[in-house]
């Protein structure tokens, strides 16, 4: 399924040795394998997101380098130094859990001093340490409340200025938002990368949604059944997804069965130029990627196509088309918001757009 | 919603209850203890004798302090014994905790009065303890102290209420979600450390409710000084049967009673507030 690490394609973001570097990790649980040998660079001051479904694993990675588990084969070395052999409590690596698990029997300011006063850094220094933490998560008004009178969103804060006041060298984020409605949520994702910019602390984030994962990240690493799908930048991985899964996953595709005969592919009534070798091949072609031809687009290397509109789905600043090319063959075409369309229509995409992938 | 009638119906039964059978016999019981015995009659003469005896009398004021020693020995070493068992249970055991879960509980189907006698065997002359002491030849004659002794009645109550402080903090210790160990761990903090900062205070409800139960009952416990307490062993409740018994002293007793009562209400009251304050979540 998922190929080795040398064939993974992995754009670094910025420079110099590795600040995390995962090498061959594996879990199990009893009989279940939920990690399948992961190997994997997180360099210091970006933004990492671990995405998949439930079940790929994510969690799973995150535990283990935060020291909750044990991983059964490979090794996790942390600035050169091996990270797995040692416990969560001396680990550089802070974490903030998914449902926040702020001690109630604390208050605010002693929630966030928690780890100062555990590494026994002097007090005068505690109080303002608290205070500046408090103060990046616009929480400072509530350094005496307690953890149980306070809003999801604000207990989220404080459980970021718990884990952040330790200045640790990289900080873990459990599906952090997912416990917070949806408007709540685009506001804490701005917040949250602001707050990585600002801090300048790398941020291994792990989700399952992957609109979140686009907006935050410098790059997603894809997790698929326990081993890595792609790692790349949002950009990259949704320009050039490198596998039919990673293509579906990421925004909405049509998955072109192709078959290629001397540098030409086709598949049901799209033929395009190809530099592949014979044989059957597999390519993803984005919705947004076929406008009409009425619009007037065309590119060099234009492709075109008819068909008939089946259905429309209006979405506020596009319409979302299924479009029936005959031979049971349907491609969905998202076009600019343009009012109700209906019969056959010319369409148009370039041959550049269709991305051959794996499987 | 539930109208006046309905209401009045339903509490009733509870309320004739509580009120024939509790408040009736505290009534009744306060009465006695002005009251006094002349001629081997029972008068209503209402008088304060009864407590000027039992505060100036040598022997009731020392079963009273021992009984209220025992009662914190067997609430300490019920506690030290009970808290790491519901400890390792809770965070430990793994598969094999429901199993031993059931293991604690099981002695407490075997009636109280058989363990007695089962300590009095253990404990005594001839007893399995003395043996296996001489066979091992740490003593050369049977340990007098064993058995009729307040260290019996502290051994056997220990062994009797262990299970019963165990069982409320381990319903505390279930509860603490363990999201919160880990992260403690995660900020730093050492198992040790995580246990005192955030196990034990969260525990708090669950210690206080176990220690309250095995120091209130220990401080009434009749039953065990009479099979293995012995006269050096003698508890306040052993004297208050006596004086409604074979002594026939009933407003003496009543008094003794309305004392252990006092102290056992300012008690729970105590305990009751410091829960009320040691429970957050």
């Amino acid at each position: 399924m998922s190929a080795g690490v040398s064939s993974l394609p992995q754009t670094a973001p910025g420079s110099g040795a590795p600040l995390l570097e995962v090498r061959g990790v594996a879990k199990r649980f009893g009989a279940r394998e939920v990690l399948k040998s992961i190997s994997l660079d997180i360099t210091a001051g970006e933004f990492l997101t671990l995405l998949g479904e439930s079940g790929s694993g994510k969690t799973t990675l995150l535990r283990l380098i935060a020291g909750f588990e044990q991983p059964t084969a490979g090794e996790i070395r942390m600035a050169g130094e091996r990270l797995d052999t040692l416990p969560p409590y001396k680990r550089r690596v802070n974490t903030v859990f998914q449902h926040y698990a702020l001690f109630p029997h604390l208050d605010v300011r002693d929630n966030v001093a928690y780890g100062l006063r555990a590494k026994n850094t002097p007090k005068s220094e505690i109080g303002g340490r608290v205070d500046e933490a408090l103060r990046m998560v616009k929480m400072s008004e509530y350094a005496a409340a307690w953890p149980s009178k306070l809003s999801g969103g604000q207990q989220q804060r404080v459980a970021l200025a718990r884990a952040l006041v330790n200045r640790p060298q990289l900080l873990l984020l459990d599906e952090p938002l997912s416990a917070l409605d949806a408007n709540l949520r685009k506001q804490m994702q701005g917040e949250l990368k602001a707050l990585q910019r600002e801090v300048g602390i790398t941020f291994l984030f792990v989700t399952h949604d992957q609109e979140e994962a686009m907006a935050l990240s410098d790059r997603i690493a894809l997790l698929r059944d326990g081993a890595l799908e792609q790692v790349a930048s949002p950009r990259e991985i949704y320009v050039r997804p490198a596998t039919a899964y990673t293509a579906q996953f990421i925004g909405q595709t049509n998955l072109l069965h192709g078959e290629v005969r001397g540098g030409v592919a086709s598949c049901g009534a799209l033929r395009w130029p190809v530099s592949v070798s014979d044989g059957p091949a597999l390519f993803s072609l984005r919705p947004e990627a076929i406008p009409l031809a009425a619009d007037g687009a065309a590119p060099p290397d234009a492709v075109h196509f008819h068909g008939v509109i089946r259905q429309q789905i209006y979405g506020g600043s596009s319409e979302l088309l299924e479009v029936d090319c005959g031979n049971n063959q349907f491609l969905r075409v998202r076009i600019p918001a343009c009012g109700p369309l209906s019969g056959q229509h010319e369409f148009v995409f370039s041959a550049a757009d269709a991305i051959r992938v794996r499987e | 919603m539930y109208s006046r009638t309905y209401k009045a119906i339903v509490s009733a039964p509870p309320l004739l209850w509580v009120g024939f059978f509790l408040l009736l016999p505290y009534a009744l019981m306060f009465a006695h203890s002005f009251w006094a015995v002349r001629d081997g009659m029972l008068v209503n003469e209402w008088n304060l004798r009864n407590y000027q005896t039992l505060l100036s009398n040598p022997v009731y004021v020392g079963v009273l302090f021992r009984t209220m020693r025992i009662a914190a020995s067997v609430t300490l070493f019920s506690l030290l014994l009970g808290y790491p068992l519901a400890y390792y249970l809770s965070f430990h055991a793994g598969p094999r905790k429901e199993l031993l879960y059931q293991l604690v509980i099981v002695p407490l189907w075997v009636s109280y009065l058989v363990r007695g006698y089962a300590w009095k065997t253990i404990l005594g002359s001839d007893g399995v303890l003395n043996g296996f002491l001489q066979y091992l030849h740490i003593s050369h004659e049977p340990v007098g102290y064993l058995l009729y002794s307040p260290f019996a009645v502290v051994l056997m109550l220990t062994h009797i209420y262990t299970p019963f402080v165990f069982l409320p903090i381990y319903a505390a210790l279930e509860h603490i979600p363990r999201p919160l160990v880990e992260a403690s761990q995660d900020l730093g903090a050492s198992p040790r450390a995580t246990f005192f900062r955030v196990i034990l205070p969260l525990s708090m409800p669950g210690l206080l409710a176990g220690a309250t139960f095995a120091f209130v009952l220990s401080l009434g416990d009749f039953l065990a000084p009479l099979l293995v307490g012995g006269p050096s062993g003698t508890m306040i409740a052993n004297i208050v049967q006596s004086l409604f018994g074979a002594a026939y002293d009933w407003p003496l007793g009543a008094s003794i009673s309305v004392c252990i009562l006092i102290i056992t209400v300012s008690l729970l009251f105590m305990t009751e507030r410091l829960e009320k304050r040691w429970s957050f979540k």
